[in-house]
């Protein structure tokens, strides 16, 4: 039977100091005893410095009753939080460079030392207080709930935070304290409360001392407005979106539910919402130009759909300028669209098709209805014919009425600009 | 009788996936559906389907990125797209990826069935709107540097048919108006589809290097 060993641990029960060689023991299967002399051999061969190594072994092996190693323990010491550490560090730090610069021989006075190691400390204490803070609120749901007016007290602990407020609070006073003590240090030692010709120098170490205690509050109130005003835009934009779907696509959706009964204004009702959903998700780039002709013809389309119910598609090419004669031809467009809304709206899509270049315009409106003979064309519809035929003959061009029984009825239209006159914007 | 189309529906809609099955399945085969890229490249390998339809807006590449990599596999597949947008860059995209045809998501399940039967048969199909767009493309003078007038004019005959298309007239009222046989109008087609795939022309290659289509 093979018992996977052990890994290495300190066994303070049964040790006489910390349990380091009964551990060790047990691990070697060696009777600690024998360590112990060994060791003390050593020590006295070393001149003391293998106790070290015995401290070292204390620290980073864990005990056997499933506690973490002493060092690993003061790491996640709760208390020992990353700001305490990081302030320590930064306190060393300035602590070592100070020292570094006594050895360079680039030095002023010893006086300084302290104070600036305590300021350090103090400071790094503050500035990553109001660091962790602010990082704190960056978890939106739970801070959005939080009412506004709280954002307004700065300096005050925020609940809800993993560190406790107290414990913030106590860092916070602790670290200002520190500041303000490092400043006065630096005047004691510099032996100036007496004098008056120092004054100034009181005065800007003061100065400094503030502006080092403030300087991270007013640098964590920069950053929440910063960050509340990102927030407030968010939610703006959410807001509108939500708006819009909810006064379009929403109100129509309802609307047709209501109307289920009635095929053909669902499907106006569907295709109108999806004109306009397009439109809003097109912006104004793909359009045509307002004030020219393809917009305006696609805007007579639209209108017309929406009164006579029925169902327009519309493809342009090229586009121009208004003129007496793109608006003769968007006139007579007109109506021939409403005549074949008005007669073959039933019989499916009606198709608008233009052709704009530097010759002319060719407009071609075509639907799928019964058709007609025009010869037998009752009187209301010859009326129709002569607004659309009149019109284009007044600026010299032609309209055209194609029928076939089967095929749908189709109204030509072309206006040919005089050749004088040859645009060269439209494209 | 000719045999019905197989085909494969392409598109990330489950929705739309379901109602365009219910409105074929009297009207071709419908061997398979697809709704992300991975799964329709492995759809359309295994069932080696007449004609895949194919949404141009997908997650992970979109239409243009099922072509590419079934072209790897079975570079015969026909293509028919099929999308809600009409945009201008959408369809040279999806034409010019390998697509023989162009339709949007409002046809009507017979005249859908229809193109594909179409697209089976080789031939292309040019909805109204993209006839618009490409006699819009091909308008105008060509201006230097665009080397090929093969590829990069279209001939009267065709620019013609393309302007039937778009007045919203069937191949066959156009073979009748023109006097021509229905073979021919799709002949004419197929050489204008060919024009777009190949031509290198300002209106179309802009689009794609805009889009980063092309490298």
């Amino acid at each position: 039977m093979s018992v996977a060993p052990a890994p290495l641990r300190r066994d303070p029960a049964h040790g006489w100091i910390a349990g380091v060689f009964a551990g060790l023991g047990e691990r070697l299967r060696i009777d600690p005893l024998i360590l112990r002399v060994g060791f003390m051999v050593v020590v006295v061969a070393t001149g003391g410095l293998a106790l070290v190594g015995y401290v070292v072994a204390w620290a980073a092996l864990p005990a056997t009753e499933d506690k973490p190693a002493p060092l690993a323990r003061f790491a996640r010491v709760p208390r020992v939080r990353g700001d305490w550490r990081v302030a320590l560090g930064v306190g060393l730090l300035t602590l070592s460079c100070l020292l570094a610069f006594r050895q360079l021989g680039i030095w002023w006075s010893d006086a300084v030392v302290w104070p600036l190691v305590v300021a350090a400390f103090g400071v790094a204490l503050l500035w990553r207080r109001a660091r962790s803070s602010a990082e704190d609120e960056v978890p939106g749901p739970a801070t959005t709930e939080r009412p506004p007016a709280a954002s307004g007290e700065i300096a005050s602990p925020e609940g809800g935070a993993p560190s406790s407020p107290v414990g913030d609070l106590y860092r916070g006073v602790f670290g200002v304290l520190l500041v303000i003590g490092a400043g006065l240090l630096f005047l004691l030692s510099n032996d100036v409360f007496g004098g008056i010709r120092d004054a100034a120098l009181t005065t800007v170490v003061v100065v400094v001392a503030l502006a080092l205690i403030l300087a991270p509050f007013l640098w964590r109130l920069a950053h929440n407005l910063a960050s509340e005003r990102a927030e407030r835009i968010r939610s703006q934009e959410r807001a509108e979106l939500a708006a819009h779907l909810h006064d379009s696509v929403l109100q129509t959706l309802v609307l047709m539910q209501t109307r289920a009964d009635d095929p053909r204004e669902v499907a106006a009702l569907a295709r109108r919402q999806e004109r306009e959903l397009r439109d809003w998700l097109a912006g104004d780039g793909r359009r045509s130009a307002e004030g020219r002709f393809a917009a305006a013809l696609r805007h007579s389309a639209e209108e017309i759909e929406d009164d006579h119910r029925v169902a327009i598609d519309v493809v342009v090419v090229g586009d121009c300028d208004f003129d007496e004669r793109s608006e003769a031809v968007l006139g007579a467009a007109r109506e021939a669209l409403v005549n074949a809304a008005k007669h073959a709206g039933e019989a499916g899509l009606i198709r608008v098709y233009a052709e704009v270049d530097d010759d002319g315009i060719e407009l071609f409106v075509r639907d799928r209805g019964p058709g007609f003979d025009p010869a037998t064309t009752p009187a209301d519809r010859q009326g129709v014919r002569e607004s659309i035929i009149g019109r284009m003959e007044r600026v010299g061009g032609t309209a055209e009425i194609r029928t076939a029984p089967e095929g749908g009825t189709e109204v030509g239209l072309t206006v040919r600009q005089p050749g004088a006159e040859r645009e060269g914007g439209a494209s | 009788m000719v045999a019905r189309p197989t085909v494969v529906i392409v598109d990330d809609h489950e929705l739309f996936r379901a109602g365009v099955r219910a409105e074929l399945e009297q009207l071709v085969d419908v061997r398979g559906a697809a709704g992300t890229v991975e799964k329709a490249v492995a759809a359309i390998v295994d069932q080696k389907p007449d004609v895949v339809l194919l949404d141009v807006h997908m997650p992970g590449g979109g239409g243009v990125e099922v072509i590419r990599q079934v072209a790897e596999r079975r570079p015969a597949q026909r293509f028919l797209a099929l999308s809600v947008s009409d945009a201008a860059e959408d369809v040279i995209a999806i034409i010019r990826a390998g697509a023989r045809g162009y339709v949007t998501k409002s046809i009507s399940g017979s005249e859908l069935a229809e193109a594909i039967e179409r697209v089976r048969d080789g031939d292309a199909v040019f909805s109204p709107r993209l006839a618009g767009f490409v006699l819009d493309a091909f308008h105008g003078e060509i201006t230097e540097g665009e080397v090929d007038p093969e590829l990069d004019q279209l001939t009267p005959r065709e620019r013609e048919v393309l302007r039937l298309i778009a007045r919203g007239y069937l191949y066959k009222e156009i073979a009748a108006r023109l006097s021509i046989s229905p073979k021919t109008v799709e002949a004419h087609v197929g050489a204008v589809l060919r024009k777009l795939q190949l031509s290198t022309r300002h209106e179309l290659s802009r689009w794609a290097v805009e889009r980063r289509l092309v490298d």
